[in-house]
């Protein structure tokens, strides 16, 4: 057998286990999360006024090979992510065909429990807002290469607005137990920094959930326009 | 106190079960919750009904073989606390109790509140040990073990096999049951020859028996009667991910 | 019959190694055409039976709980004796040896007992390969404790947990050998029958507990270790699962019954608590190093401990036996405590208890001290009774935990049928008389590991098997009887449950053949238990039916044989005209009280073999000789 046929099989065999799944989905989890950090540095030059953010997106733009390459990667990595999800997620219900009449959790927090809610979500949202505000299908003005604009007219429909803060508060309750949870999954758990790790879980998803909210709130309020 | 209780019952694996109301009649605040069971089926069996099943043995919290779910927790509200040590002070006069077996597609029912486990043993069997034949080993104190390691050892290895994790899981996943095997032989020197084929032959078991997934939802530890510690599966993650890439030849394969 | 320990010839130090140069060995290409059957997954079983795959037998392993791993040997808390000398207090096998013999209160066989010191430490160096979490030193070596009562320090422990981690020691090496292909594992399985075929015990019939199926297994030879009997007593540290069943079918079938009175009582268990109660708990004896022991001097005194001044309490031990105080040893306290609550100064509810008293040490050592020693046994005490053992006293009472009798063995552990051999708690041991802490384990082990699959090969390669099946009369006979006898209980459907008739035989066998007996009671105890065994045929209640997972009817044929046991418990302890470690006749004591043991006339293994339903059975004697210990009178004035 070949080393490629064995790498192959080999991977193929890693991936087939759950904790093979689970490792995947923390590695995607870790590039969206990444992802999602730069988008909120990038969305938060919006307060430093239209030429800065518009100027922004035209340097993305300037650089083809990187912009696609990251895009390359981030579809894989949702791809990814959501497969594996779906998998485990058909796996768990297969392992309990019989549910408990009466069944309660003890230490679970909600978020554990609705990866499978907040995740689907966030998946929608995606969509609606790569239509919203990259290709602009159902974005009203919608102005190539003007994000300042685009968002600022975008969030003064107030039903998108609350949409937005929604889907970003459901990020923010996904990361608040992936991010700890991933570290798990690929077997980094110790006593003295777990604690730590947690806390960095709780204050990251609170502070990439306020980064994101204020520019929809900050439309409303009208202090940018 | 008087108590009513609401049991699943099941006469075999292949019947269909179905939730009965029973009325548990002055029961002494000092009884354990199975001896509370013992006085109701008494009276089951003096009117003609069969008795409730349930599994039970040594009544000391240590052999693992009691266990069933109490108003939806694993061995009932009691922090580590199996169902055979839990008295029936914790409860209040009138209180309704719905008692079920756990549930788990790797824990086929086998009577009432009985289950079938032997998936358990199955994973022990698929390399849950060390190799050594009677006669060839040597003194014990030429192996040195650092006390902090016995300990952390003997912390994981008081796993009494019980099955609280699996039907507290939401993804009835047996990821503490095979960490804790896996943590307690990986602490120890002797342990160590055979760590990585250990991990991935114990999870690939698991998985075989139709277990769910972790998805480090911790549910498991806080039902666990012996408090094994999440710690143990972050621990069979990081072998398995280990062995799976750093050996050489296929791990599974070779055995 | 001549009775026939079959002890090597040499000098004791030289009788095992004799013993292995002299047996005929089985080709190692031949070991894999023997079949054998190993009934319990105990310390015992589990490691027999793994111990004979690796050597390349074929073994069937049965248990009647869902796993191995469940077997009571998982309850023992202590921890395990050898004679490593690790501490360099003087200990050797020779004083292991010794210590033994003279704590049975010399009723054990000699040789069998140095077999057993000598092979101790084997059993340490295994357990630990296998991964055993033995406590350690900051040091990296092995920790160790003194233990009942011994000089020195021998003892070897896991927390409180060790019967727990060797018995998982040996399970796991069971499985490893499942894994191999060489063990077939068949739990929730109860063997029900011996099957004995021209003398020679071949297979055994058992039920399916789950399916009720009733089926035989054939093998070359068949070992036993089943575990104790002290659930005879209804009440007892055993699980409620333990039982006498295998022992006693194989007895009826021609294995003699050796020393069945000899029951160990534990001192320091939790107290029965009300009529419902299933099972008594043990709490270690260390409780004593420190505890003060007493009663009020009034009787039936209901006030509450504290509102009893010092000078009405009575701290009869210190009282009695000022040198030892509360440490005397097992016998002698569980046998004062259950005077003084016949006096009617028992404490508690049911005015059996007497109180384990931890304020002074508090006041001396400090709450934190007395934490430090005993935090874990205190929380356990609370869980179950609910009292806070560092406000209020303990309460305490003896409980049966123990059987030191079982079926007789000669030194290669066979019983008086070939190819049946008996192990563990099973057989009649090398306990004589009284068990010492931490020594069970440490036998269970040595049978396992490093005994029987010696001696099961001498017996193979040196006797002719014929080929048979389980078409032959005597499988089919067997499996008629057991039929019958599961038609006969789900038939009667009387109007009283098996635990109520279970209860009532285990308060008969605990007031007459418990702590004290005497030649009236034991007379008494033995009609009482004859016509309680008539009832239970007339009217035992088993609902449902033998074709599905049945407990009533699991419990209702161990109680059946628990009755037949029970008789002859009382007539062995009838004939055994003395006292001896935990066989106290009121009859024979010293003047302060003592036991005083009679070994012109009883020095002796008392082996009784069945002689047909309702005949008295027939008491066959096996002399013991003491070379290497002289017996000596024991006291603790
Ligand atoms: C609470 C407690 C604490 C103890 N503490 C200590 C201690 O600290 N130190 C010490 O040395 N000793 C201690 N002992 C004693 C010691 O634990 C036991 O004597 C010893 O473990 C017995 O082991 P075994 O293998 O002979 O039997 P067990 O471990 O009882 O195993 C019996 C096996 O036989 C099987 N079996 C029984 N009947 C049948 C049947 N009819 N059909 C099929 N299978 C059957 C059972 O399933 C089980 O697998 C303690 C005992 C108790 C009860
Ligand atoms: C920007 C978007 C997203 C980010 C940053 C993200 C991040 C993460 C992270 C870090 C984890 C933890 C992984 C682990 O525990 O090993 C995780 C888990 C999970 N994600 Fe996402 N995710 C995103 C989108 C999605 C989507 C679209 C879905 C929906 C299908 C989804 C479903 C899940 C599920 C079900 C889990 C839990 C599975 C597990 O813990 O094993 N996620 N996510
Ligand atoms: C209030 C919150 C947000 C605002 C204001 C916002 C704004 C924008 C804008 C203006 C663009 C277009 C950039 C351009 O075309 O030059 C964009 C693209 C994008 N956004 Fe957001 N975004 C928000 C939240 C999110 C979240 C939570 C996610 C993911 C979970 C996300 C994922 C994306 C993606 C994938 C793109 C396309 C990037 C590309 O062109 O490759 N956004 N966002
Ligand atoms: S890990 Fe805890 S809950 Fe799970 S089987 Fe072991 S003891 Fe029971
Ligand atoms: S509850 Fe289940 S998801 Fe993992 S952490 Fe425990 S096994
Ligand atoms: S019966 Fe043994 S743990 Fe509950």
């Amino acid at each position: 057998m070949s080393t490629l046929a064995v790498g192959m099989d080999r991977t193929a065999r890693f991936y087939q286990t759950p904790i093979g799944k689970k490792a995947v989905m923390a590695v995607t989890g870790v590039i969206l999360f990444g992802f999602v950090v730069g988008h909120l540095l990038g969305n938060l030059q919006i307060y430093l006024g239209r030429e800065t953010m518009d100027h922004y997106a035209l340097t993305l733009r300037g650089m083809p090979a990187l912009l696609w390459a990251v895009r390359a990667v981030l579809l894989l990595a949702v791809v990814l992510h959501i497969t594996a999800s779906i998998q485990l997620t058909n796996l768990k219900n297969a392992a309990r065909p019989i549910g408990y009449v009466k069944k309660k959790d003890v230490q679970a927090s909600w978020a554990s429990r609705t990866m499978m809610w907040s995740g689907p979500i966030i998946a929608v949202f995606v969509v609606f807002h790569l239509l919203h505000l990259t290709w602009g299908t159902i974005h009203p003005h919608f102005r190539e290469l003007h994000p300042y604009e685009n968002m600022v007219a975008g969030f003064q429909a107030v039903p998108i607005a609350i949409f937005y803060i929604v889907a970003v508060c459901m990020l923010g309750l996904h990361l608040y137990h992936g991010l700890w949870s991933m570290f798990q999954s690929v077997g980094l758990n110790h006593p003295r920094y777990s604690p730590a790790l947690k806390k960095f879980a709780v204050y990251a998803s609170i502070l990439l959930v306020l980064g994101f909210i204020s520019i929809p709130i900050a439309v409303l309020t009208g202090a940018v326009s | 106190m008087n108590l009513t209780l609401h049991v699943w019952r099941q006469p075999n694996a292949a019947a269909k079960g179905r939730m009965v109301t029973y009325q548990a009649k002055d029961i002494n605040p000092d009884m354990s919750f199975l001896e509370m069971l013992d006085v109701v089926n008494e009276g089951l069996i003096n009117k003609g009904e069969e008795p409730i099943a349930f599994d039970n043995d040594c009544r000391e919290g240590i052999c693992g073989t009691c266990g069933f779910m109490i108003n939806g927790i694993a061995h009932g509200p009691l922090p580590k606390t199996t169902v055979c040590q839990l008295h029936m002070r914790h409860f209040k006069d009138g209180d309704e109790l719905y008692l079920e077996p756990w549930r788990a597609r790797a824990f086929p029912v086998v009577k009432d509140l009985v289950v079938d486990r032997s998936a358990f043993d199955r994973i022990i069997a698929n390399g849950g040990y060390i190799s050594i034949s009677a006669g060839s080993a040597q003194d014990g104190n030429n192996i040195l073990v650092p006390k902090q390691f016995a300990d952390r050892a003997m912390d994981s290895a008081q796993c009494i096999g019980c099955g609280a994790c699996v039907a507290a899981c939401p993804n009835a996943s047996a990821a503490l049951f095979t960490g804790a095997k896996i943590h307690h032989l990986a602490m120890l020197p002797q342990g160590q020859p055979e760590r990585k084929k250990r991990a991935v032959r114990m999870v690939a078991q698991a998985n075989t028996e139709l277990f769910g997934s972790c998805t480090n939802i911790g549910e498991c530890e806080a039902v666990c009667p012996k408090g094994i510690q999440l710690e143990v599966i972050a621990a069979m993650n990081r072998d398995f991910l280990r062995a799976t890439w750093s050996e050489r030849r296929e791990p599974v394969a070779s055995d | 019959m001549q009775l026939d320990p079959r002890v090597p010839s040499g000098p004791i130090e030289k009788a095992w190694d004799n013993y292995k140069f002299e047996m005929k060995l089985v080709n190692p290409a031949n070991k894999r055409k023997y079949n054998i059957i190993v009934v319990g997954s105990g310390l015992a079983g589990a490691s027999a039976a793994a111990t004979m795959a690796e050597l390349g037998y074929n073994v069937k392993c049965f248990c009647f709980q869902d796993s191995p791993r469940r077997a009571h040997s998982i309850a023992a808390q202590g921890g395990i004796n050898a004679a490593k000398n690790y501490q360099n207090d003087g200990d050797s096998i020779f004083r292991l040896f010794y210590d033994t013999v003279k704590g049975g209160d010399f009723r054990a066989r000699e040789p069998n007992v140095y077999r057993l010191a000598q092979i101790s430490v084997n059993i340490i160096d295994q357990c630990v390969a296998q991964g055993v979490p033995f406590a350690r030193e900051y040091g990296g070596t092995l920790a160790n404790r003194s233990f009942g009562g011994a000089q020195v320090s021998r003892t070897f422990y896991a927390r409180g947990q060790t019967g727990q981690q060797l018995l998982l020691g040996a399970y796991q090496a069971l499985e490893r050998q499942v894994d191999a292909g060489k063990v077939e594992m068949i739990p929730r399985t109860e063997m029900l029958d011996l099957v004995v075929i021209d003398g020679k015990a071949r297979g055994i019939v058992t039920r399916n507990l789950i399916t009720g199926k009733i089926e035989s297994h054939i093998a070359d030879a068949v070992v036993l270790g089943t575990g104790g009997y002290g659930n005879v007593y209804y009440l007892s540290t055993n699980a409620k699962g333990s039982n006498a069943t295998a022992i006693w079918r194989a007895y009826k079938r021609g294995a003699l019954f050796a020393n069945p009175c000899f029951t160990q009582i534990h001192p320091t268990c939790i107290p029965v608590s009300g009529n419902y109660q299933s099972k008594l708990t043990l709490m270690s004896e260390s409780l004593r190093n420190d505890g003060r022991i007493w009663v009020p001097k009034k009787q039936h005194d209901k006030r509450t401990p504290a509102e009893i001044p010092e000078a009405e309490r009575d701290y009869y031990l210190e009282r009695r036996y000022p040198s030892f105080g509360n440490l005397v040893p097992r016998d002698v306290a569980s046998r004062n405590a259950k005077a003084v609550c016949d006096e009617g100064r028992g404490v508690g509810e049911s005015g059996l208890g007497v109180y384990l008293d931890f304020s002074d040490a508090i006041q001396r050592l400090g709450k934190k001290t007395i934490e430090e020693r005993y935090g874990n046994l205190f929380e356990m005490y609370e869980r179950i009774t609910g009292e806070n053992p560092y406000e209020l006293p303990m309460r305490i009472y003896p409980a049966i935990h123990y059987t030191m009798g079982g079926l007789w063995v000669d030194y290669q552990l066979m019983s008086t049928i070939p190819g049946l051999f008996v192990i563990g708690e099973a057989n009649f041991s090398d306990h004589g008389a009284n068990r010492l802490g931490a020594s069970a384990l440490m036998q269970g082990l040595s049978d396992g590991y490093f005994v029987l699959p010696y001696t099961i090969g001498n017996y193979l390669a040196s006797t002719k098997l014929e080929r048979i099946d389980t078409g032959l009369p005597e499988f089919r006979a067997a499996e008629m009887g057991v039929e019958q006898m599961t038609k006969t209980l789900l038939s009667i459907r009387g109007n009283r449950t098996v635990s109520s008739f279970h209860r009532e035989l285990g308060k008969i066998v605990w007031e007459y053949c418990g702590m004290s007996r005497t030649a009236p009671g034991l007379e008494q105890a033995i009609e009482k238990i004859a016509s309680l065994r008539e009832e239970f045929w007339n009217n035992v209640n088993v609902l449902g039916n033998g074709e599905e997972m049945n407990q009533s009817l699991e419990n209702a044929g161990r109680v059946a044989d628990f009755f037949e046991l029970a008789e002859l418990m009382c007539r062995d302890a009838l004939d055994r005209n003395e006292s001896c470690g935990g066989h106290f006749r009121e009859e024979y004591q010293t003047p302060e009280g003592e036991a005083l043991r009679n070994d012109a006339n009883y020095s002796y293994v008392a082996a009784w073999e069945y002689a047909g339903q309702n005949q008295t059975p027939v008491l066959h004697k096996e002399p013991l000789t003491f070379d290497y210990v002289h017996p000596s009178q024991r006291s603790y004035k």
